[in-house]
């Protein structure tokens, strides 16, 4: 089986977001970035997939500047196989990132491209799909649930109140979501190992696109929570505020 | 999701570690959040160790990830080793005691002082955890002075036959092999020490737990009765010589402790810090007081203080050229430094720093272990004492 997985490096959901000076932007100055913890389950299922198989080929692409290689790097201490860093300073528009992806992976004959339902950073859920539609490929987003066989993806998807099943012949591409799978750790040893695995660079130039960010905002801050008690006897009083005070019940 | 922990870097020491060292630091702290924290505080109560962690432990590779590859180690620097140490200590100082003897006191010496046959036998079944060590020297009469030990071995037709009693030995009843040391020659002479790896299913090997304590709890502490243990001349550690391999061994684990004592302080540290933001007394945070503030400033200075000589501890013992003495003094002082944090967070934490549910006790307590074993506060005083006057005061 000849897997694919789109990574992209995205800021730590800890991470305290401070809006850069354009009003536009995130300030990136002391924020620890991390592999986008969707694309871990993509990792994650690539490795299982490929493991019972027996054989195969795992590689990972990313599109972004140098230091995307260590985002790469940390898929590869996970047992990727090898890597591919697609330079670039980035885009926003996930179209046109969509099209670097899709000019670099066809003709590669992957039986499975897998992406993150989305990045945690600007929550587009666009990329998977419409490399998807530029590539000519079936697409199943948010999985949950993933079997393949007989040349045949089945997955399942939570949808509002239930799960849908759905199937397509491979190739194919998927968008993964939580509860796929639990990614590995990199082991000591795969963080040693990932620094001896290949890791291409190519670079690519992205059009200029038509979707623009116009402004971030941080949502208000939040009031401190308050304690009314423990155990059974903070009930009444819980019920009591939750009527009286915040309206909710 | 468990918690995460984001650690305490106040000085962007982050930026003076590699890559690697980031990623191995990384990899031991989400473990210890999903894994460890989620159950430490009931084993602690349960007074046990946690054995099913052994087989992730080593499947991540945390055991003598320092030793090479060829022996299914990792094959690190010391610094990411240090890191290892840290990690696994901001979670409970009792795994990251389990991991410092397979590490450094059970692997280090196979390795170290053993044969090649030995080396290839032993550390990947070590590594893997398919064999779990512990390491005898200290003997009820003879702690802070090993080289009085009386453990003794005498050869005896193609083999040795070693008698003695060894106590506090962590790891003593889970193992499956020991490395003892013993005198070979006369009681008086500590230059006839040498070190034996000992199967502890041999006949005359009895391990007994110590029962009734109040520290490192989920840790695995016994007693060790060897009566008339034979063991062939395969057993000993070949290249083993004097009461200096021993201390050699104590060397490589004080290393880990001085980076296990900043991760111990660390966890006090945020625990303070959140907690203080949270509690409301008289009407606002308790954070907002100087007293508190004053606690967590101090907390603070003092783990920046210990995280950058340690790093450079590190960075010698990678170079090679770091002394004993200067493992001594990170010893005593970030131990010490840990134990004075601990203390300060659980008061901090007012009646609820007394339960099991919080960590800061839980350090507090078994931090005056690690305060005591690995060569008392006292003796690393007196060593460093030595060292600059030249004088030898114990
Ligand atoms: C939980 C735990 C786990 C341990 N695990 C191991 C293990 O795996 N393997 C192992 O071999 N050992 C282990 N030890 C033993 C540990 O190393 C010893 O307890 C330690 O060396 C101190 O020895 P002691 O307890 O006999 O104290 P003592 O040596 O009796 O010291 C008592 C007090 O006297 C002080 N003192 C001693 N000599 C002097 C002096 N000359 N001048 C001034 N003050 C002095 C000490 O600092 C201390 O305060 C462990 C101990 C504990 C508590």
């Amino acid at each position: 089986m000849k897997l694919a997985v789109c990574l992209k490096r995205v800021p730590d959901t800890t991470a305290k977001i401070v809006i850069g000076s354009d009003g536009a932007s995130i300030d990136e100055t002391g924020v620890k970035f991390v592999p986008n913890p969707f694309d871990e389950f993509a990792i994650e299922a690539a490795i299982a997939l490929k493991e019972a198989a027996g054989d195969g080929e795992t590689v990972v692409y990313s599109l972004g500047g140098d230091a995307s290689k260590e985002t790469i790097r940390t898929a590869l201490a996970m047992g990727i196989d090898r890597g591919v860093l697609l330079q670039t300073a980035g885009s926003q528009d996930g179209l046109e990132i969509a099209k670097a992806l899709a000019a670099e992976l066809k003709d590669q004959d992957f039986d499975l491209i897998l992406f993150g339902k989305l990045a945690v950073d600007n929550y587009n859920y666009q990329v998977g799909p419409m490399t998807a539609e530029l590539l000519g490929l079936p697409c199943i987003t948010s999985l949950a649930h993933l079997s393949v066989a007989d040349g045949k993806v089945e997955g399942e998807r939570e949808i509002e109140g239930g799960m849908e099943t759905s199937t397509c012949q491979l190739p194919a591409v998927l968008t993964c979501d939580k509860g796929l799978n639990t990614p590995r750790l990199p082991s000591l040893k795969g963080i040693m190992a990932a620094k001896k695995k290949p890791l291409e660079e190519k670079p690519v130039e992205l059009g200029a696109g038509t979707f623009e960010v116009l402004g971030l905002e941080l949502p208000p801050e939040r009031k401190a929570g308050k304690i009314v008690g423990e155990g059974a006897d903070a009930v009444p009083e819980l019920v009591n505020l939750l009527r009286n005070e915040a309206k909710a019940i | 999701m468990a918690n995460k922990f984001s650690g305490v870097d106040f000085y962007d020491m982050d930026s003076l570690l590699s890559e690697e060292e980031r990623a191995v630091r990384d990899t031991v702290r989400t473990w210890v959040d999903e894994q460890l924290m989620p159950i430490i505080g009931d084993a602690y109560v349960e007074g046990k160790f946690p054995e099913q962690l052994i087989p992730q432990m080593a499947e991540l590779g945390f055991y003598g990830a320092n030793l090479p590859e060829r022996y299914g180690c990792a094959g690190l620097n010391n610094v990411s080793y240090g890191l290892i140490m840290q990690e696994l200590e901001r979670g409970d100082s009792g795994i990251r005691s389990f991991a410092s003897v397979q590490g450094a006191l059970v692997m280090y010496p196979i390795h170290e002082f053993g044969s090649d046959e030995q080396r290839d036998h032993w550390l990947p079944r070590l590594a893997s955890g398919e064999d779990i060590g512990c390491f005898g020297l200290t003997e009820p009469d003879y702690g802070s002075n090993p080289a009085g030990l009386i453990t003794t071995a005498r050869e005896d037709g193609d083999g040795w036959v070693l008698n003695g009693t060894k106590m506090w030995i962590t790891n003593g009843s889970q193992a499956s092999v020991a490395i003892i040391w013993a005198k070979t020659g006369e009681i008086s002479d500590p230059a006839s020490i040498r070190g034996f790896i000992v199967p502890t299913d041999t006949t005359g090997f009895a391990a007994r737990d110590q029962k009734g304590k109040l520290s490192l709890r989920a840790s695995d502490t016994s007693e060790l009765i060897l009566e008339d243990v034979r063991v062939p001349a395969s057993a000993l550690l070949p290249k083993s010589s004097g009461v200096k391999s021993p201390l050699m061994c104590l060397t490589q684990a004080r290393y880990g402790i001085a980076w296990g004592g900043i991760g111990a302080a660390m966890a006090c540290f945020e625990e303070s810090v959140s907690y203080s933001q949270n509690r409301i007394m008289f009407d606002r945070p308790i954070a907002q007081t100087q007293l508190q503030q004053e606690r967590l400033a101090n907390m603070l200075t003092e783990i920046t203080k210990a995280q950058f000589m340690t790093l450079q501890l590190g960075r010698l013992k990678d170079a090679g050229t770091m002394t004993p003495f200067q493992v001594s003094l990170a010893k005593r002082n970030n131990v010490n430094m840990a134990t004075e944090c601990a203390r300060e967070a659980r008061r901090l934490l007012g009646a609820n720093g007394i339960l099991a549910e919080y960590n800061s006790m839980r350090h507090m307590a078994n931090l005056e272990s690690v305060y005591t074993y690995e060569g008392t506060h006292d003796m690393h005083t007196l060593i460093l004492g030595q060292k600059i006057t030249g004088l030898s005061a114990f």
